[in-house]
């Protein structure tokens, strides 16, 4: 965007260089120093604010890895000697490796799932005009205000009459449900942004609309798909409720009810809460530095207007 | 897979159909694309919600299967006459998403802000401010747990530099309680408004802000009369969908406080829960659901209109 206003000068070459300096260059000093000039806040205005942010982000964060890593009963504020003595603890009596597989599979299937269904769903969204579109985006809309947490007791019954009670399935499915009117408005937006002439253009060189669609439409989406993905990741990952309700034999838990359980009746082991926590942590941490540098253009891309 | 059935049709017409979206575009073929997302929130949240509605209508108690049976508008009576746990817990929501949301607001707005501008340091910065996002529900509520534990948490440490005593907990004490939540709660949801307006700042076209220099106009003008109305969309919709997603939030406050100390924190949806789940009073929690439904419509849409969200800037 910011380039266009020096393509006029630059593809026309030669003839307006005629008069006065070349096109291209001159224009740029005079553009950065203003643009300098708007950005030129002072730099502790900069790093002090977000110095103190930062100091409020990271404590909570070094506080977990400092109880997992020094040895229980300790007070230093250092975990010197360093010990995994918490880690092996949940991760074998704590079954949290069995925790740890469930919640991946369950957080990847509902990945998945979210992405195929919110993409088909988007594109007719972004593409088509049809009796019940707007019906259909008042009611996305109004899903938002329908809390989960509240549905519990009839999910459950549905659960029970498809006899999906304790497998995997029905956490996937009930995540994958909430995930979906959000995923479905982000990705219409995204599919809004690629110009439907492109698409066009690849019908006249003869190709099938799902083929246009997919040599066109889905290179172009990529950032937009992998930022949905990873919030479908990231929210059934995170998320316990449904996995409390619908799972019951311990063998299908999650890891979030895992930690719960760590926090309740026997809290006083908080060094194998905090291994239980960075456990929990470093998927979605791993996730998040993936995706963050998309996360922003992703949503800039139309998505909160959508 | 849908998409591959009707595919040849479209194919052959799609070169003709030079007129876009118009009636050359297959009929069904929209319905069929949504058929999956609208199946799947018949099924899961459609149904439901209708079933709470019929089941508020009832006295339905599992464990005691003699007074089940039609109610009329028994719960309901109940719930605005008889039910002083019903008002305390929907003030304390109330309390709960205005202190919040408007904290989280004002904090993501400056932070956006901040990292929005040109430093040294940028990306990384942003990576490590926006890191809780990332982080949610019970593994928030795990960290906290640690931070305010009354032996070994930061009051500990604070105690020996002189600053309150040992062995109190600000989880347990009803002074502190609802600061100290309110203060993990932030923790998370701030990123969250920060990534929001950061990803709507970007798209203010920069030549505003040089032409309102050559105005003259200074930076706080050009904060509050092209940055703002700017935001005005985005600011509106993250700030409804924070207000619904905060107070229909469970995980927190369920797992950091249990809506403790002496139901001090107890929300009207953690109320709601443990009607229906320990106590398995599911009518009633029914009757409640709804109510709380009716409010959070009426209060979206209320907002929604004086906001005039959309309104003339599109």
């Amino acid at each position: 965007m910011v380039q266009d206003t020096r393509t006029p000068a630059g593809p026309a070459g030669p003839p307006p260089a005629a008069d006065a300096p070349p096109p291209g260059r001159p224009a740029r000093p005079v553009r950065g120093r203003r643009r300098r000039a708007w950005d030129e806040v002072p730099r502790r205005q900069i790093y002090l604010p977000l110095g103190v942010y930062l100091v409020f982000t990271l404590v909570p964060f070094y506080w977990i890895l400092l109880f997992a890593l020094r040895p229980a009963g300790s007070t230093s504020l250092v975990p010197w000697p360093m010990t995994t003595a918490h880690f092996e603890k949940v991760w074998t009596e704590r079954a949290f490796a069995t925790f740890f597989q469930n919640s991946l599979l369950i957080g990847l299937a509902t990945l998945v799932t979210t992405t195929v269904v919110a993409l088909a769903g988007g594109y007719a969204l972004a593409r088509f005009d049809f009796r019940i579109k707007k019906g259909f985006m008042l009611a996305l809309l109004c899903s938002q205000f329908v809390p989960g947490a509240l549905l519990l007791v009839p999910l459950f019954q549905i659960f029970a009459e498809l006899r999906m009670i304790n497998s995997l399935g029905s956490v996937i499915i009930a995540e994958t449900v909430f995930q979906l009117p959000l995923s479905m408005i982000l990705i219409s937006g995204f599919i809004r942004n690629v110009p439907y002439s492109l698409e066009e253009a690849a019908w006249v060189d003869g190709c099938s609309r799902f083929a246009a669609f997919r040599i066109v439409v889905l290179p172009l989406l990529r950032p937009g798909l992998v930022a949905v993905g990873s919030f479908a990741f990231v929210h059934s990952w995170n998320h316990f409720l449904f996995a409390l309700m619908f799972l019951s034999s311990q063998e299908k838990q999650t890891i979030p009810v895992g930690l719960n359980t760590l926090m309740g009746a026997d809290s006083v082991d908080l060094g194998a809460l905090a291994a239980g926590g960075v456990i929990a942590a470093l998927p979605v941490v791993i996730v998040f530095a993936f995706i963050q540098k998309w996360l922003v253009t992703g949503f800039s891309a139309g998505a909160v207007k959508g | 897979m849908a998409t591959a059935v009707t595919e040849p049709p479209q194919a052959a017409k799609a070169p003709k159909a030079s007129g876009r979206r118009t009636g050359a575009a297959p009929r069904r073929l929209p319905y069929l694309l949504i058929a999956p997302a609208a199946l799947l929130m018949l099924g899961f949240i459609a149904y439901p919600v209708l079933s709470v509605f019929s089941y508020s209508l009832q006295h339905y108690n599992p464990t005691k299967p003699w007074r089940n049976g039609f109610a009329g508008f028994d719960n309901f009576t109940r719930i605005f006459t008889d039910d002083p746990q019903f008002w305390g817990t929907l003030t304390f929501s109330l309390k709960w998403v205005a202190v919040e949301v408007t904290l989280q607001l004002l904090f993501g707005l400056a932070l956006a802000l901040i990292v929005n501008q040109t430093f040294v340091g940028r990306a990384l910065g942003r990576a490590l401010v926006f890191s809780p996002w990332a982080v949610s529900g019970v593994l928030t509520s795990a960290i906290w747990v640690l931070l305010y534990n009354s032996q070994t948490g930061i009051t500990r440490y604070l105690a020996d530099l002189g600053v309150g005593e040992y062995g109190t907990s600000w989880l347990s004490d009803t002074a502190t309680v609802f600061p100290a939540v309110v203060v993990a709660d932030l923790w998370r949801g701030v990123p969250f408004f920060a990534i929001l307006i950061l990803a709507d700042l970007q798209s203010v076209p920069k030549d505003l802000y040089e032409a309102a220099e050559v105005d003259g106009a200074g930076r706080l003008r050009q904060f509050l009369h092209i940055t703002l109305p700017h935001l005005k969309d985005a600011i509106i919709l993250s700030t409804l969908l924070r207000a619904v997603w905060e107070f229909n939030n469970v995980d927190l406050l369920y797992t950091l406080t249990g809506g403790g100390p002496a139901g001090e924190t107890t929300t009207l949806p953690l109320y709601i829960a443990n009607t229906s789940v320990d106590a398995h009073n599911f009518g009633y929690a029914s009757a409640l659901t709804t109510v709380a439904f009716v409010i959070l419509l009426f209060c979206s849409m209320v907002y929604l209109r004086l906001s005039k969200f959309g309104g003339e800037s599109k």
